[in-house]
């Protein structure tokens, strides 16, 4: 059935501490299609980044506890050893994560970094391989790139920084790139140019990539669909579409409503959700989210299924019909409308 | 859903009452205010070989009951700002006037009874809070330092602020490390607002936080606004809480104010470049606008303040350069409102049909289909 390029069935991941099992991952299923952008929105802790690097095998704490499929074409990638992860990682999905000061090692140059992944991957010289890096500073923006080579990463800006990495997760032309929250220690004008970079890369290569991030106005741009998560199980999937304009979860109501957005009339204030996300240690009982809910009612005690409740590809996991949903949300995301009404 | 051209909108609605703006007596006024940080080298004789122009001649005034935004990339000197109005720095030149008095110079005994009127809450609420004290004493030392009450009457006061701040009595006795950054960013606040100051001068308040938890505590300071009429001067990269929270907005490049003025006017008519530049990098929740949006992406990094650009500092990145931005530097002069100075040797027109923030035409959120 599947021809999905990646799949994640039912992904749990948790970790043994001493206060007790922390369940990072709770049951995450996940397609990326070829060429598409999945958005992976969520707040820290809601084990957004914990399900990538757990698709990448980069999880190496032994009191990390995995279970469920992760399929790359066809290939469950949670039976691979560790030579057969890495011919993956790389040439079949390639990742570039938050902080571009800590990615790249100070000691060595940047061509020197770039060409040793080509050549872990491919049989080539490494003058090859030094060509190849200076082909892809270029791809990724780098201005003088035959000079720049032979620079150190502290001679680079953030934004730089940044375009290096991903000039080494593209460098064995991956099918999937996962970045894991690219432009978040970044200015607005650079993360423009990021993203900017990546759109293109997506055109010209036909890359899929996975965007996890905690900005909306960044998934809106970039995403074709979007996963929201919360409390490690995802609460609400749709299209771009289908989560901005047709919003079906009490949490996306609120993370919509929190933001100070540029694009509307200023509100007088922001809808915040009150309280804060549960313990990942002691998970309430039903909804994750329940505690946190203006709408909860009796049945928010079970655990809510993350279904197709208007029967199209567009799931949730809030036990409201999708009649009172309409009704409740307008007013959650935008309380000045509650304030204004005579 | 269609979206309007910039240079098409209605006149300018006024702001949101977000606390009493404008017409206030002068809180502050900075005149000319610079700080650069010498660049040494040398083992025993250090020689001073540049400096970083940090803020350079930075001239604003602040009213009693405003808030004045603060925005700018990293680098453009925003914070380093906010540390010499606080004096945690000493000002290379220029003046500094808290409430009629030149505090510029003033030694460190001088400034205690000011800044009991003057205080900074920080951004990083992981690093700006003591990780060995308890929240009780981090509140109550700023109290203790100025005497204010006994042990019983500080002990009074200090719950008082927690509760003010929306945490309990029961948190008095926790550590920061018991405490999630949201709430430790409210002991932060607590600890500026116990000696009861008019203004408040907040650091990227919220830019460690997470959304949901950010919109909690934005919400929080605009309640203390409005309940003890503060003051703030508030900094944030973030252009849409910058917005949220103004009266006023100065926008920062490499040191210098390019362009100041009241909120609302700022985001439908910007007039300097780099504040279009600015506001259209923003990216915008609502996929179809997205889409329909032209974005102006700067080319580049902001220079090095060490050496900067000679003429208007904003020269080598703007699409409207010219010879005269290379040679001459721009004074910031009154453009549309008198309120609202801009620098620029080439100020956007208002009816050039800005398209830097597309916005939803109806009132109402037409977002949420049928």
């Amino acid at each position: 059935m599947s021809d999905a390029l990646l799949e994640v069935r039912d992904l749990r991941v948790s970790f043994r501490t001493d206060d007790g099992l922390v369940r990072a991952v709770d049951g995450v299923s996940l397609r990326v299609e070829e060429g598409e952008t999945l958005g992976i929105v969520g707040e820290s802790g809601s084990g957004k980044s914990v399900t990538m690097m757990s698709v990448m095998r980069l999880i190496t704490d032994p009191n990390a506890q995995f279970s469920g499929e992760i399929l790359y074409k066809g290939r469950d990638l949670m039976k691979l050893n560790q030579s057969q992860i890495r011919s993956i990682r790389g040439s079949g999905i390639g990742m570039i994560f938050q902080d571009p000061m800590t990615s790249l090692n100070p000691v060595y140059k940047i061509g020197w970094q770039i060409a040793e992944q080509i050549r872990a991957h491919e049989q080539v010289s490494s003058a090859q391989a030094r060509d190849r890096a200076v082909e892809l500073l270029a791809a990724v923006g780098i201005p003088q790139p035959a000079r720049r080579i032979d620079d150190y990463p502290h001679q680079f800006s953030g934004g730089m920084r940044q375009r290096v990495m991903i000039a080494m997760a593209i460098s064995c032309n991956p099918d999937v790139l996962i970045a894991d929250e690219p432009t978040t220690a970044l200015d607005v004008t650079i993360q423009a140019q990021i993203l900017k970079l990546i759109r293109k890369l997506k055109e010209d290569f036909g890359t899929a990539v996975v965007l996890i991030t905690h900005d909306m106005g960044v998934v809106a741009d970039m995403a074709d669909r979007i996963a929201v998560m919360y409390a490690g199980k995802i609460i609400e999937q749709g299209t771009g579409r289908d989560l901005f304009y047709d919003p079906q979860h009490p949490y996306t109501w609120g993370l919509l409503g929190s933001i100070a957005r540029l694009d509307r009339p200023r509100p007088r204030r922001l809808a915040a959700i009150p309280g804060l996300p549960p313990s990942l240690l002691r998970l309430p009982e039903g909804c994750a989210f329940s505690e946190r809910c203006a709408h909860r009612f009796d049945l928010c005690s079970t655990q809510p299924e993350l279904a197709a409740r208007l029967g199209t590809a567009h799931l949730d996991a809030c036990h409201l019909s999708p009649e009172r949903k309409k009704e409740l949300r307008v007013t959650t995301i935008h309380p000045e409308l509650i304030a204004e009404a005579p | 859903m269609t979206v309007l051209p910039r240079g098409d909108d209605p006149p300018i609605p006024p702001a949101a009452p977000l606390g009493a703006s404008g017409d206030g007596e002068v809180l502050l006024r900075a005149e000319h205010l610079t700080k650069y940080f010498p660049i040494r080298q040398g083992v025993v004789l250090q020689r001073e070989v540049g400096r970083v122009h940090a803020v350079d001649d930075v001239s604003f005034e602040l009213r009693a009951g405003e808030t004045l935004g603060l925005v700018g990339e990293s680098g453009c000197g925003k914070s380093t700002l906010a540390r010499c109005i606080v004096r945690l720095y000493d000002i290379t030149s220029g003046s500094l006037f808290f409430n009629g008095q030149d505090i510029s110079k003033s030694s460190r005994r001088q400034l205690r009874p000011v800044r009991r009127d003057l205080q900074i809450v920080f951004q990083d609420p992981y690093a700006s809070l003591n990780p060995r004290k308890r929240a009780g004493a981090i509140i109550s030392d700023p109290l203790r330092i100025h005497h204010r009450g006994s042990h019983t009457e500080i002990r009074k006061r200090v719950l008082e602020l927690l509760e003010l701040v929306g945490l309990s009595s029961e948190h008095v006795n926790r550590y920061p490390h018991e405490f999630s950054g949201g709430q430790r960013q409210r002991i932060g606040v607590a600890r500026a607002l116990a000696l009861n100051p008019r203004l408040i001068i907040a650091d990227e308040p919220v830019s460690a936080l997470d959304v949901s938890i950010r919109a909690q505590v934005i919400n929080l300071l605009d309640d203390l606004q409005d309940e003890l009429s503060l003051t703030y001067i508030f900094i944030a990269h973030d252009l849409g809480v910058v917005r949220h929270v103004s009266d006023r907005i100065a926008v920062m490049y490499l040191g210098k104010i390019v362009e100041i003025s009241p909120a609302e006017e700022l985001y439908q008519r910007p007039v300097h470049p780099y504040t279009e530049a600015l506001l259209s990098a923003v990216p915008i929740p609502d996929p179809d606008l997205s889409a329909g949006r032209q974005q102006i992406v700067l080319e580049g990094d902001v220079p090095s303040p060490i050496d900067p650009p000679s003429g208007c500092r904003f020269h080598p990145r703007c699409r409207f350069a010219t010879e005269i931005c290379k040679t001459t530097e721009p004074p910031l002069v009154q453009h549309g409102s008198p309120d609202h100075l801009a620098a620029c040797h080439h100020p956007l027109s208002a009816a050039a049909g800005l398209a830097a923030v597309p916005v939803a035409v109806s009132e109402t959120p037409a977002d949420l289909v049928p």
